[in-house]
């Protein structure tokens, strides 16, 4: 059932030209994807209604917003779709001003695509192959060197997160490292994410969950324990 | 980073590289002069790797003004963002937004997808009929219209590396009869003033390919 889904933000100054505006979002309560988008409506204080899918069953709707990946998330804003999570949050941030996803430097902002592509393309495949090959030893290596320049990039930046004091589109696109990994690593016991080493990520992670907006999006832990036991066919 | 007269640009590639002709094509588009560094992938020099990206040690990567940018599409974008004449994206935020769709797509999808395996070869073929469809659905010369854009620059690869691809390891995706529309677009594409000016030569890229596609 669509549900309404407002936003406490603190401090941001709503844009009356867009109290028209008509924010949709396509969802699965579970997705690292959709909480991203999330985690970028709620920074911006955009009012949206949430639409939860069933990924077994998908809506006719769905399918014609995004008919090329046929995935969530996809926002529809005033009719027009737009999908792919790091596509979504760029445009999010192009069209309501407020609280700044990315930097507005040209280079700043460069810098930051990349890190979140990195993220994308090479962090989370890297990270998937583990658990889909069950722990596989060279698995396990390739995913800890993508984690180790991640760890790196924290501890040349020094900061709290990699977009510094304030999450950017970095934090939000390494959310499956910060909160989903953990629940993975505890349901198949193959831990990636090591406090002695990766000291700095472990950092990071625990100050990106604990992030106001985030917090407030994440699905709860015992729902993820439970999806991924029964994926992972643990007890 | 104030432009001024002193704009020094460097980038350093290889020269038979689609992904580094991304990047010399958009400088082309937008009439940036350039210092354009050839590199040996087998011999980096000292400058590259000083500037190579921590992540991938991968070219292209462009110096501007001694700050360097890595990741082909991450630096188009950049060369969009601090050079303003010929833009690359439209204006309007759900434009831009669905010029963005289509280059991840391009380089996730179909790029990303080409080498030898069946399965692989399927899928780029099906991700192609996309492509050839959202050509059809613009109806228009180029995937940015009248003038070529972002989408565009992204998939040169098809226009020109791909045949070349096909002819060194004899698997054809791009026929005539199947993708139409693909093929007069890669047609127009490869004729443009500034994309001729910084192809590299057939005969450089079919011998890459041999070399890294063909055993023996």
């Amino acid at each position: 059932m669509p549900g309404y889904h407002g936003c406490v933000c603190g401090s941001i100054e709503s844009d009356h030209r867009k109290m028209s505006d008509e924010v949709k979002l396509y969802a699965v309560r579970g997705s690292p994807f959709v909480c991203r988008v999330k985690i970028a409506l709620d920074l911006k204080g955009i009012k949206y209604e949430n639409i939860e899918e069933d990924l077994t069953n998908k809506s006719a709707d769905l399918l014609k917003y995004n008919p090329v990946h046929k995935k969530v998330p996809v926002l529809v804003h005033n009719g027009k779709s737009i999908s792919e999570s790091v596509v979504v949050i760029e445009y999010i941030d192009d069209v309501w001003k407020g609280v700044p996803i990315l930097p507005q430097d040209p280079y700043e902002k460069a810098v930051t695509r990349f890190w979140a592509k990195f993220i994308d393309d090479k962090c989370m495949p890297a990270i998937f192959k583990v658990y889909s090959s069950n722990g596989d030893e060279q698995a396990i290596a390739e995913a800890c060197e993508q984690l180790q320049i991640l760890e790196n990039e924290l501890a040349v930046k020094g900061t709290k997160f990699f977009g510094g004091d304030n999450i950017n589109l970095v934090d939000i696109t390494a959310d499956f490292i910060a909160y989903w990994l953990g629940v993975i690593e505890e349901v198949t016991e193959i831990k990636l994410v090591t406090k002695d080493k990766f000291p700095k990520l472990t950092e990071w992670a625990d100050n990106f969950v604990n992030c106001q907006v985030v917090k407030e999006i994440l699905p709860p832990r015992e729902n993820l324990l439970a999806f991924f036991r029964k994926r992972f066919g643990k007890a | 980073m104030a432009l001024n007269m002193a704009d020094e640009v460097k980038l350093f590639g290889f020269a038979f590289s689609p992904y580094v002709c991304r990047v010399k094509m958009a400088l082309n588009m937008k009439g940036v002069k350039f210092q354009n560094i050839e590199e040996d992938p087998t011999n980096k020099s000292s400058q590259l790797l000083n500037y190579m990206n921590p992540v991938h040690k991968k070219v292209p990567v462009l110096v501007h003004n001694g700050n360097p940018i890595w990741e082909s599409l991450v630096i188009v974008e950049y060369i969009d963002h601090v050079w303003k004449q010929v833009p690359f994206f439209p204006q309007d935020p759900y434009q831009k937004a669905v010029a963005r769709f289509w280059a991840k797509f391009i380089d996730e999808k179909v790029f990303g997808k080409n080498g030898g395996d069946q399965q692989v070869v399927a899928e780029a073929y099906e991700n192609m009929q996309i492509l050839e469809k959202e050509l059809g659905v613009k109806g228009k010369k180029f995937f940015g219209g009248d003038n070529m854009n972002m989408v565009d620059i992204s998939a040169g690869f098809i226009a020109y590396w791909l045949p070349l691809l096909e002819e060194a390891t004899q698997i054809k995706i791009l026929t005539k009869d199947k993708f139409p529309k693909i093929m007069k677009w890669a047609d127009d594409f490869v004729s443009c003033q500034v994309v001729k000016e910084i192809l590299p030569s057939r005969r450089l890229v079919l011998a890459y390919y041999k070399k890294r596609f063909c055993k023996g």
